[in-house]
């Protein structure tokens, strides 16, 4: 009795005396051998430099970091708030290999991190790594595009996905460094660098000062493909070119919507291939359509460094003969229109833009021209509105962009065929509360839709329609079609029915920023008010934290398997490029 | 709601009616804009809600607007905004609801001092009523 007393007396003050700091990289970093990254070390109180002590394995930090810490003794947050001393050594690189266990202190404070640094096997497993991300992807999509896609009879289906056929790897985990849940930032960050970070957050870990740009850095793909190869880079995505998936590919910044830094930043990596919307950010303020805040040009700049610039599926077409190995592809000033208004409906803004290339075009220009670097390439492809149609539960707009998708995966796999050293993986950032539960029947007496809902062997199957072969349903609005819920909403009006007049809104903000239904859509037929299970400050259903599936197919994919933290994933990439090889 | 006063109703602006041409590479005033700059005329649209209490304006939407919870910075809005600066303040209208606004037509690249929002079209000195 005694001796446990005393026991938890000396934990008791262990816990009482010393505050934690912050030291970033967290604990359980892994870095890649070589590679650059940031250090910093926040005090909770304003501490003297002399009284700062940090040592590695032991060691003095300088024997191991090479160089001396920068000291800020009062670090400032949002109005004046003193946030206490940190020190920050920038751009430092380890090349040994090993497990590292940083411990700082000054006064009272005290915060041990062990780091693995990782090197990677002395010759490649591959030249080429193509890594397509459905943003948001999440089981039921797949589902819910095969049947929609390639139909159903008696309970089997009547043809496979080109998804369905790369195997299946690994469950990834996809929590955030601040929250169990998570968003395209964090999440293709995960992916891009091998370090988890904040939501919100892009190849930064995220530090307390209110400067979005000065967060202690971690390095991305593109960088360390800069620095050890002479691969090139392909950026394709249906988004902004400078939305969080793409931007995590060449970006560093705690807040994603730093979007107009988000261009200067791929202009300074310089992907070969670089393909989507976005173009606002890239026009000078003065230009009508910009949403640049100075008078940079990034097109002029672009273009002045050699890159074919195109601005629509003709001018993709002429730009894929360039001979100057680059190529802008910008066909939107914002978000691409998706494949249901692009191809079929004509709504969305197809009227103003109304010659956008889609997914498949756009990856096959990409692979034509980054595979004629005899080095190999790294190409990030995005099938980004399978998200952005999934918030606003705009069901057929996100299975249609999931069949699109998924036919660019046909593509890339054509290409493999004839290109055996790439390795292909094919995975989510980000779940969705996204279920396929059974069908809605027009059919169905009454005119109440929920008794349409058909649930269990009353939900028989959906009447899609695909006459002219090309894996698109040839109308979405069928009697008999895929009911499809998500688990979680804000206030909005159900109508159980396609939106045909263009992608839905489900809710808009009031007064008091709170989010109410939409009334655009009270006076569809059957239309039925849904109170929102979500706090009222969410516009649109949210991310999930349900694991994502990875799948690969090529040499090195066996390195995927089992539970793997969504920063892992990173490591087998550059393991299959060896980036950081190891030295015997 | 009181009405305006029985003057000659001021020329109507519509969404539609903002560009002559939109782009990839920008956006083209269209002509009526042009003409119609520096004169008083009437738009109909959707109010969204102040960006900051202290803001002096609002923006004008053509459909009721909600954005997307990571990236609901002043940049996320479309093109085809107006911003409204009000000479006297007023009550701000439920989102459901069509306003209309008459104000004086500016157009070309304006960042606002307070809030660093930059806006293309504006109309200026302006009130509003629900429809």
């Amino acid at each position: 009795m005694r001796k446990m007393l005393l026991a938890l007396a000396a934990t008791t003050m262990l816990t009482g005396a010393a505050q934690a700091a912050t030291v970033y990289p967290l604990d359980r970093a892994t870095i890649l051998a070589g590679s650059p990254f940031d250090f910093k070390v926040e005090f909770k109180e304003n501490v003297k430099p002399e009284d700062v002590k940090i040592t590695v394995n032991g060691q003095d930090y300088k024997a191991v970091f090479g160089s001396d810490v920068t000291f800020t003794e009062a670090e400032v947050g949002k109005d004046d708030k003193k946030l206490g001393s940190a020190v920050t050594l920038r751009k430092l690189m380890i090349a040994a290999p090993g497990e590292y266990t940083v411990e700082a202190s000054a006064g009272d404070e005290k915060k041990a991190v062990t780091w693995t640094v990782y090197a990677t096997p002395a010759e490649p497993k591959v030249k080429n790594v193509i890594f397509m991300l459905g943003d948001g992807l999440s089981v039921a999509h797949r589902t819910a595009a095969r049947i929609m896609s390639k139909h159903m009879t008696e309970g089997k289906a009547d043809g496979r996905l080109n998804l369905d056929d790369v195997d299946l790897r690994a469950f990834i985990g996809t929590s955030a460094t601040d929250s169990i849940a998570t968003d395209s930032a964090n999440t293709m960050s995960a992916y891009m660098t091998g370090h988890k970070t904040a939501v919100n957050a892009i190849g930064v870990y995220a530090d307390r000062t209110p400067d979005s740009l000065d967060d202690p850095r971690v390095e991305n793909i593109a960088e360390a493909l800069r620095r050890t190869t002479k691969k090139s880079i392909g950026i394709v995505t249906g988004a902004e070119v400078e939305d969080a998936t793409p931007a995590a590919v060449v970006s560093h910044t705690r807040r994603r919507a730093d979007k107009a830094d988000i261009v200067g930043m791929l202009y300074d990596v310089k992907p070969e291939v670089l393909l989507g919307g976005g173009s606002a950010y890239f026009l000078p303020k003065e230009t009508p359509g910009s949403k640049r805040k100075d008078d940079k040009d990034f097109v002029a700049m672009f273009k002045d460094a050699g890159y074919a610039l195109a601005t629509d599926k003709n001018e993709l077409e002429a730009a894929s003969g360039t001979n100057t190995g680059k190529i802008l592809g910008l066909f939107h000033t914002g978000n691409m229109d998706v494949t249901l208004d692009r191809d079929f409906l004509k709504k969305g803004t197809v009227d103003k833009f109304p010659n956008q290339p889609g997914l498949v075009e756009m990856t096959k220009v990409a692979l034509g021209e980054l595979s004629k670097n005899q080095d190999g390439f790294f190409l990030m492809v995005e099938g980004a509105s399978v998200d952005k149609m999934s918030h606003p539960m705009d069901w057929e707009r996100a299975i249609v962009e999931t069949i699109e998708f998924d036919k660019t995966i046909g593509l890339v796999r054509e290409f493999i065929k004839t290109h055996p050293d790439t390795l292909l993986v094919v995975t989510g950032d980000h779940t969705h509360g996204i279920s396929l539960i059974g069908t809605i029947d027009d059919e169905k007496p009454g005119d109440d839709m929920r008794e349409k809902v058909g649930v269990y062997e009353k939900a028989g199957f959906p009447n899609y329609k695909d006459e002219n072969g090309d894996g698109y349903p040839d109308s979405v609005d069928v009697s008999r079609r895929l009911a499809i819920f998500a688990n979680n909403f804000p206030d909005y009006y159900e109508t159980f029915r396609p939106k045909l007049d263009g992608p839905f809104q489900p809710s808009v903000q009031n007064e008091k920023k709170e989010y109410v239904a939409n009334e655009a859509y009270k006076d569809v037929p059957g239309a039925v008010l849904r109170i929102g299970n979500l706090p009222r400050s969410s516009d649109t259903a949210v991310h999930a934290v349900d694991d994502v599936v990875l799948q690969a197919v090529g040499p090195g994919a066996d390195e995927f398997k089992g539970y793997m933290e969504q920063s892992d994933v990173y490591r087998v990439l550059v393991d299959a490029m060896a980036l950081a090889p190891a030295k015997n | 709601m009181t009405s305006r006063p029985a003057l000659a109703a001021p020329p109507m602006l519509t969404f539609d009616e903002l560009y002559g041409s939109v782009g990839v590479l920008g956006l083209k005033f269209s002509d009526k804009v042009k003409a119609l700059a520096g004169q008083t005329v009437a738009m109909r649209g959707f109010m969204a809600p102040p960006l900051k209490a202290e803001a002096s304006f609002f923006v004008l939407t053509e459909i009721p607007m909600s954005l997307c919870p990571f990236c609901s910075s002043d940049a996320d809005w479309p093109d085809n905004i107006v911003v409204v600066y009000l000479d006297a303040k007023q009550t701000f209208v439920q989102p459901n609801t069509t306003i209309e606004v008459v104000g004086t037509l500016e157009y070309g690249s304006w960042t606002d001092p307070e809030t660093g929002f930059v806006s293309l079209l504006r109309l200026r000195g302006a009130d509003f009523e629900a429809v």
